[in-house]
């Protein structure tokens, strides 16, 4: 039997991983990429916290997390194509038409 | 058995998550995505949550990223992007994303003890999940469908070319 602190502490380091991504990677498409591993990493804390408290409530709950990152992915990589056919890029620091 | 097949999906997840950080060209980024994704997976299916790993698979790997590679292979790069020049961003962003662990670490121990796993619960059936589903969580499971289209709706007319373009 696997303890449950295991599952916890790899959900802790693949949304660390997600974030140092996010930082380090310089194109929209990459740092959506890293936006999903982050939600991965919040749904293997809720089904070991699922598993640990049998409370059968948090799988759907992370069914219902993949359904909106499903929707989410959709939108935002509509927005991605739409920048990049504005732009011709999708380096982020092309993109500072905001900047001061 | 079980914690071999557990630090196999663990190391194999992590893994390719970094080749996903290190990997310049976005193609083998989303590829090294699907693996990560695959492998929890199959730590779902471990958890005893055998729907959510063919969810999992099925949804993420298989529908999600096979979008991501699309939209990469209509913006098509070419040469991929270049690292970052300036040294001291990444480790900046590193030492912020370590930050960031220390203080998750810092809470979930502050935490009141969450029950550890001690005893074998049974893994749970698709039925019981389609019963919960329908019931109650009735409203929620039909608000999604609303969502989706809505989501389908709003990419299709993001993405529709103008006729003054």
């Amino acid at each position: 039997m696997i303890p449950a602190g295991y599952f916890f502490i790899l959900s802790v380091v693949l949304f660390a991983l997600g974030i140092i991504a996010f930082f380090l990677k310089r194109d929209l498409i990459t740092q959506f990429m890293a936006i999903e591993i982050m939600l991965n990493a919040a749904n293997l804390a809720f089904l070991a916290l699922a598993r640990s408290s049998n409370f059968l409530d948090a799988q759907v709950i992370v069914f219902f997390i993949i359904t909106v990152a499903a929707a989410e992915a959709a939108i935002g990589l509509a927005i991605v194509l739409l920048i990049f056919r504005k732009k011709k890029t999708i380096k982020t620091e092309a993109l500072n038409s905001m900047k001061g | 058995m079980a914690i071999l097949l557990f630090f196999l999906f663990a190391a194999l997840a992590v893994g390719s998550v970094f080749g996903m950080i290190v990997s310049r060209n976005q193609a083998y980024s989303a590829l090294f995505l699907v693996l990560a994704f695959a492998c929890l997976g199959g730590l779902y299916g471990l958890l005893g949550a055998p729907f959510m790993a063919v969810v999992q698979i099925i949804i993420y790997a298989g529908a999600i990223m096979v979008l991501f590679i699309f939209v990469i292979m209509m913006i098509n790069l070419g040469e991929g992007i270049s690292p970052e020049k300036k040294k001291w961003t990444i480790a900046a962003g590193v030492f912020m994303g370590l930050i960031l662990l220390a203080e998750i670490v810092f809470a979930i121990k502050g935490a009141p003890a969450v029950p550890m796993i001690g005893r074998e619960v049974a893994g749970t059936s698709p039925i019981e999940i389609g019963r919960l589903l329908f019931t109650k969580y009735l409203y929620p499971f039909e608000i999604t469908s609303i969502l989706i289209i809505a989501a389908l709706v709003g990419a299709v007319v993001l993405v529709k070319k103008r006729d003054g373009e």
